[in-house]
């Protein structure tokens, strides 16, 4: 799993109706000191997070799991909203 | 997922029989602000996406849940049509 930033949201009407009613979410890896590293990306939302909230995501087909039994095709999800990190 | 522009398609008459009549798409990655970056790549299409629209791609094993994917030899699809995208920062 990999510490990210929610920095935007993505609205699409048409798409696999898998995915209907399920939140899109444009996320920005963050490195421990809190900069962005890498591109931003876009995840399923499985907690409520929202914009501006620092989050942990799951890549690959996992990213699907907190939807069973349907199967989004998914390959990025928000799996929880970070209260805070220590990093020594 | 990745955001992505369409910018082409690609015909193939020889290929796997898992992939007859399906639409292959050549896309390329674009970051939240639409600008283009990164590799071009061959998505199937699932959502009737064309040329010019931006996309969300799907890749990995994700791309066999698409919609009539089930069990095909594909890495990316195009699971949705992007009409807006808000960006915070």
């Amino acid at each position: 799993m990999q510490l990210a930033r929610v920095i935007g949201d993505v609205v699409t009407t048409r798409k696999d109706e898998n995915l209907v009613g399920i939140k899109l979410l444009v996320v920005q890896p963050l490195t421990p000191d809190h900069q962005p590293v890498g591109r931003p990306l876009v995840a399923v939302d499985a907690v409520g997070a929202g914009v501006g909230e620092e989050v942990f995501f799951v890549r690959g087909k996992e990213a699907s799991f907190p939807f069973y039994p349907a199967e989004p095709p998914v390959d990025a999800g928000i799996v929880g909203i970070v209260d805070h990190w220590d990093v020594e | 997922m990745l955001l992505a522009k369409v910018v082409g398609t690609v015909v193939a008459t020889r290929k796997d029989p898992r992939l007859v009549s399906n639409k292959l798409m050549v896309v390329r990655g674009v970051d939240p602000r639409g600008k283009a970056e990164g590799n071009y790549l061959v998505a199937v299409d699932t959502v009737d996406a064309g040329v010019g629209e931006t996309v969300l791609i799907v890749s990995g094993s994700s791309a066999r849940m698409a919609s009539g994917m089930k069990d095909c030899p594909v890495d990316a699809a195009i699971v949705g049509i992007i009409d807006a995208i808000d960006v915070n920062e």
